[in-house]
């Protein structure tokens, strides 16, 4: 459904190895965590915590908190604002956020 | 000029829930609310329906908490029926947290004299730490425990006040935002209500404005010595349960988001927020559940309590001007049953529920005012 723009001759991003659920994912260095998964072909990245309806990225810009994601162990990740690291873990949300007892 | 049975002032909780009761009973009701621009008191609270601890100075008011924490489940039924709207009324039981051994046994003692004054009708348990934390598995290792009373319960008292709301349209209430009202005149019997951009006349008139009802009140012959008391909340963002029942001021509400309060403060008029009050409220927070530590804080506001100098509500029939009443209490949430289904009753001329009998601004009168 997304593709990606061309990249310019002056940037040489390198390719980025992360994990969403249980898929494998190349992103590439510079992205967003959102960006990247949905150019993966990711179609929702949770459900919402009252009626628990399927939600994907919306603004892409910060603003609308659609696109809360697991990241690395940390719930509520926007992960629009969030740029791939190298081996990274990107959980989708099923309802409303859990507990997380201990910081990583 | 339109005229009705009776004009409320006031469209927040207590107002509302006394239209609700006026308006079911088949009465022609309008509803005066001020605006926006009011101190909303039903708009900034905890949402607690809450019995233990309360009374001990005047134990009728335990009762009277009491009566309207049994009555709230048929109200929140009832409300759901007729408007589709839920309160999220539950009574689960609540706790008070305590932090020492020594807070725990004047906890103890505190609500021992409470359930002697009130004949045993007020019952609570202590909880040691294990006992609790059957109740609560997320509860912090510095909590000694806690008292547990079944009586104690929560709702959302937004949905309360759009349910009432709701309520009295249904049954044929008038609902006005006409800015605050300027003046009451009694006239031949009634009375009539000059708003900001429109007058009503009513039969009887009950002012439910909470703090406005200072200036109000001496209108039609009674007073109402208030004072505004500053409680500031932050809500977390939304969490799977994690705390299945109320405590003083901690809640989990049924979207998931976790309230903590609450601060007392004397600040006048003052209704924002400071932040170290805020920090105050979240470090207790997280000594009671630890967990919280790890969670986002979405929201935090600052509201007015509505005080009179005993924390004590104020109820009462104007004797110079008949057909005037004042009705005004920081319990909104709590006493809403009760003011439904027993205060408007007698404000529509029953004989008033027992429980109230000791709440009328003579106790302030230092002339006339004899010992509780």
């Amino acid at each position: 459904m997304f593709k990606r723009l061309p990249l310019s001759d002056t940037t040489c991003n390198r390719d980025v190895t992360i994990t969403f659920d249980d898929l494998t994912v190349t992103a590439r260095e510079g992205e967003t965590v959102a960006a990247a998964l949905l150019a993966a072909g990711m179609r929702n990245c949770r459900t919402t915590p009252v009626s628990e309806s399927p939600r994907a990225p919306y603004c892409m810009m910060g603003v609308c908190f659609e696109c809360l994601m697991e990241v690395d162990g940390v719930p509520n990740v926007q992960a629009c604002q969030m740029l791939v690291r190298e081996g990274m873990q990107v959980r989708s949300q099923q309802g409303a956020r859990r507990l997380v007892h201990d910081h990583a | 000029m339109t005229s009705y049975d009776f004009a409320v002032i006031g469209g927040g909780l207590v107002g509302s829930a006394i239209a609700y009761g006026l308006a079911r009973a088949g009465h022609q009701v309008c509803v005066l609310d001020e605006g926006d621009v009011a101190y909303r008191a039903s708009r900034g609270n905890f949402g607690l329906v809450w019995v233990q601890g309360k009374g001990q100075e005047i134990p009728l008011y335990s009762e009277w908490s009491m009566s309207s924490a049994s009555l709230w489940a048929g109200l929140t039924d009832e409300l759901y029926d007729l408007t589709g709207i839920r309160t999220q009324h539950q009574a689960p039981g609540g706790v008070h947290l305590c932090y020492s051994a020594d807070e725990l046994s004047s906890r103890q003692s505190a609500l021992e004299s409470l359930s002697r004054a009130t004949q045993g009708r007020f019952d609570f348990d202590m909880l040691d730490h294990d006992q609790l934390r059957q109740l609560i598995p997320e509860i912090g290792e510095s909590v000694v425990g806690a008292s547990w009373s079944r009586l104690d319960g929560h709702a959302n008292p937004l949905y309360l006040l759009r349910a009432l709301h709701a309520g009295i349209q249904h049954h044929g209430g008038t609902y006005k935002s006409c800015g605050p009202v300027r003046r009451i005149r009694p006239e031949a019997g009634s009375f009539i209500v000059d708003c900001e951009r429109q007058q009503v006349h009513a039969a009887r008139v009950v002012l439910a404005a909470g703090l406005g009802n200072r200036d109000l009140a001496p209108q039609v012959g009674l007073s109402a010595p208030l004072a505004p008391n500053r409680g500031e909340i932050l809500v977390t963002e939304r969490m799977k349960p994690l705390l299945n029942l109320p405590t003083t001021y901690l809640r989990q509400t049924g979207e998931g988001s976790i309230l903590m309060g609450d601060s007392h403060e004397d600040v006048g008029f003052d209704d924002g927020t400071e932040t170290h009050v805020l920090s105050h409220i979240a470090q207790r927070a997280v000594r009671a559940l630890p967990a919280l530590a790890n969670t986002r804080v979405v929201r935090a506001w600052g509201a007015l309590r509505v005080m009179t100098p005993d924390g004590y509500p104020l109820y009462e029939a104007s004797e110079t001007y008949p057909g005037a009443f004042v009705a005004c209490c920081h319990s909104g949430v709590t006493l809403a049953a009760a003011h439904v289904k027993r205060l408007a009753p007698w404000i529509a001329g029953d004989t008033p529920p027992a429980e109230i009998s000791p709440f009328t601004a003579e106790r302030f009168h230092v002339q006339t005012a004899t010992p509780v």
